[in-house]
């Protein structure tokens, strides 16, 4: 549930399949061109999946799908790589001889 | 109400971009293939110590450290036959405001939005240049908007990307995303025509001029540090404006150095697919920009691309996926330098021809780019892995993009590779023809000449 000017972030289908350019790649043709804008509730309260309109950034307005209510970035450094201590090990070994714990 | 279809803004281009650009191109368009490049180079009004003034008075960029990297050297030397390895020096582009060299590009562009009473700017990138736009934007209290081709039809976000999408959201600036494909181009004039802000496009003279201060700081710099030139510079080419930039401002400084573009091979993978979205592990510096924006510059966002490679460059180089991940681990392990990885393909480039240069010679890396959460070389093999592709270590030449990333068994296997410069230089001949369907003149041959920096009888052989 969300309040307005509670911070949210929309989805829009800008093209249907049919609507985008033709010299595209099959696979992304048979897709649509999707769209995501975050900004300002603009309506008194909304749940995810109704259609609402949000003030950006900018000040510009926009219409779309709620998707998100404080919409945060949850990316990160990934999975141990255990190849990148291989690396580490190899080129220090080369350059100054012996294991890097040795 | 405007017809917002593809089709009705599309035909709507050449208007929507006129009022975006504050700049009339068609006053240097000759009617046929060639154009005044120069011209349009000059129009800016600003020589180089103009842009240095702007860039150092107003946005506090330029001026960045030349690191020599002595134990990269050392170990190049360790791979090399006797006597060869030259000294290999970075330029810590890194250190600038919003972390790249691109942030250059921006400030001369921010600066004549502002100038002309724009009252913000729109940048259509997934790369860091929408953090240096939205860095200056916020410096000169301008709105900025940035306009990323992020996620595939799954929703599933490039992690360098979304790290992107975070930096420019932290300098203030509105993120718009979309799912694959060529029509980021037909929103970013949606909304250029709905807010009338500046094109802070990267392909303007603006940017490219913007550019030119990081070749005029590397052969001063050489000059200070070491007393001498430069004898080669490498840089990581994607749409050509950093190569474009920086050879000029070493031109403008008087220095011959070799200017060497150095791409990721993706090939084979289409860069408008939404399979193939995610299966590449580096998103910009590589071969699906780097070879077509050589071979046609003007398939960018403004009528004609300030960015012309195939003019400046020497030769054109390019290294795999696992070279350059294998590169960013030993630029941190051996010189304490976290950076990347996309900015060090001109590094993993650099450390396979070094080893063909004598130890005198000098070979400068003209950026670093920063490193953060999603951008990272770790981050970046985590989720190549997660998308199935097969890491191991092994001789880099049986890398396939989209299906392995192969880490070098020994830092000796990294191997720049050569690119035919010559068929490079004939595509761009035939585009023009084709692109443009006009028949070339002789003032075409010789503008062509000047294009593929080579004479009119190259050009008048490969003519279609």
């Amino acid at each position: 549930m969300a309040q307005k000017n509670d911070w949210v972030q929309i989805h829009i289908d800008v093209l249907k399949p049919s609507e985008r350019a033709t010299n595209i790649p099959e696979d992304t043709r048979h897709v649509p061109l999707e769209m995501w804008v975050k900004g300002h509730l603009l309506n008194d309260a909304a749940e995810i999946g109704d259609t609402v309109r949000v003030r950006t950034k900018t000040g510009r307005e926009a219409e779309g799908t709620l998707c998100a209510v404080n919409p945060s970035f949850k990316h990160n450094f990934g999975d141990y790589i255990p190849e990148l201590d291989t690396v580490e090990e190899t080129v220090k070994s080369i350059l100054f001889g012996g294991k890097k714990d040795a | 109400m405007l017809d917002n279809s593809y089709a009705a803004v599309m035909a709507r281009k050449n208007e929507i971009m006129k009022r975006a650009v504050g700049m009339d191109y068609d006053r240097f368009e000759s009617g046929s293939i060639a154009f005044d490049y120069e011209g349009m180079m000059a129009a800016t009004g600003y020589s180089l110590e103009a842009v240095r003034k702007i860039q150092i008075e107003e946005f506090q960029i330029g001026n960045t450290p030349l690191i020599e990297l002595k134990n990269l050297t050392a170990l190049a030397r360790m791979c090399a036959p006797q006597g060869m390895g030259a000294r290999i020096f970075v330029k810590d582009e890194a250190s600038n405001l919003s972390g790249s060299f691109k942030v250059r590009r921006a400030a001369t562009s921010i600066h004549q939005a502002k100038k002309m009473g724009y009252k913000g700017v729109i940048s259509a990138t997934s790369g860091n240049y929408g953090a240096a736009v939205a860095a200056c934007a916020a410096k000169a209290g301008l709105k900025c908007i940035v306009v990323q081709e992020c996620f595939d039809s799954k929703g599933i976000g490039q992690p360098e990307i979304i790290e992107k999408a975070r930096k420019c959201e932290a300098l203030g600036a509105e993120v718009v995303q979309l799912t694959v494909g060529p029509e980021l181009f037909y929103m970013f004039l949606r909304m250029l025509e709905e807010t009338d802000y500046f094109n802070a496009s990267l392909y303007t003279p603006f940017g490219i001029a913007g550019v030119e201060t990081l070749g005029y700081e590397i052969a001063h710099q050489c000059r200070l540090l070491l007393g001498r030139d430069p004898d080669m510079v490498v840089c990581t080419n994607a749409g050509g404006g950093n190569l474009t930039g920086t050879a000029r401002g070493l031109k403008k400084a008087g220095c011959g150095a070799e200017v060497v573009a150095a791409s990721v091979n993706l090939s084979g993978l289409h860069m408008a697919s939404d399979t193939q979205f995610n299966l590449k592990s580096f998103t910009t510096g590589h071969t699906g920009f780097g070879m077509p924006f050589s071979t046609w510059p003007d398939r960018s966002d403004v009528p004609r691309s300030a960015a012309r490679p195939l003019r400046y460059m020497d030769r054109y180089v390019t290294v795999n996926q696992g070279e350059v991940f294998y590169t960013t681990e030993m630029l941190a392990a051996l010189e304490g330098m976290e950076k990347g990885p996309a900015g060090n393909t001109s590094l993993a480039a650099a450390f396979s021809l070094a080893q063909t240069m004598p130890k005198d010679k000098i070979i400068v890396v003209q950026e670093t780019e920063y490193t953060g959460a999603g951008k990272h070389v770790n981050a970046q093999l985590s989720f190549a892995r997660q998308n199935g592709i097969d890491i191991r270590f092994g001789d880099p030449k049986d890398e396939v993009p989209g299906k392995s990333i192969i880490l070098p068994s020994h830092p000796s296997m990294i191997k720049a590779k050569e690119a035919d410069i010559e068929h490079l230089r004939t595509s761009l001949i035939h585009n023009a023809q084709k692109m443009t369907g006009k028949t070339p003149t002789e003032a075409d041959i010789e503008f062509l000449a000047e294009e593929t920096r080579t004479n009119t009888t190259f050009v008048k052989e490969h003519l279609a």
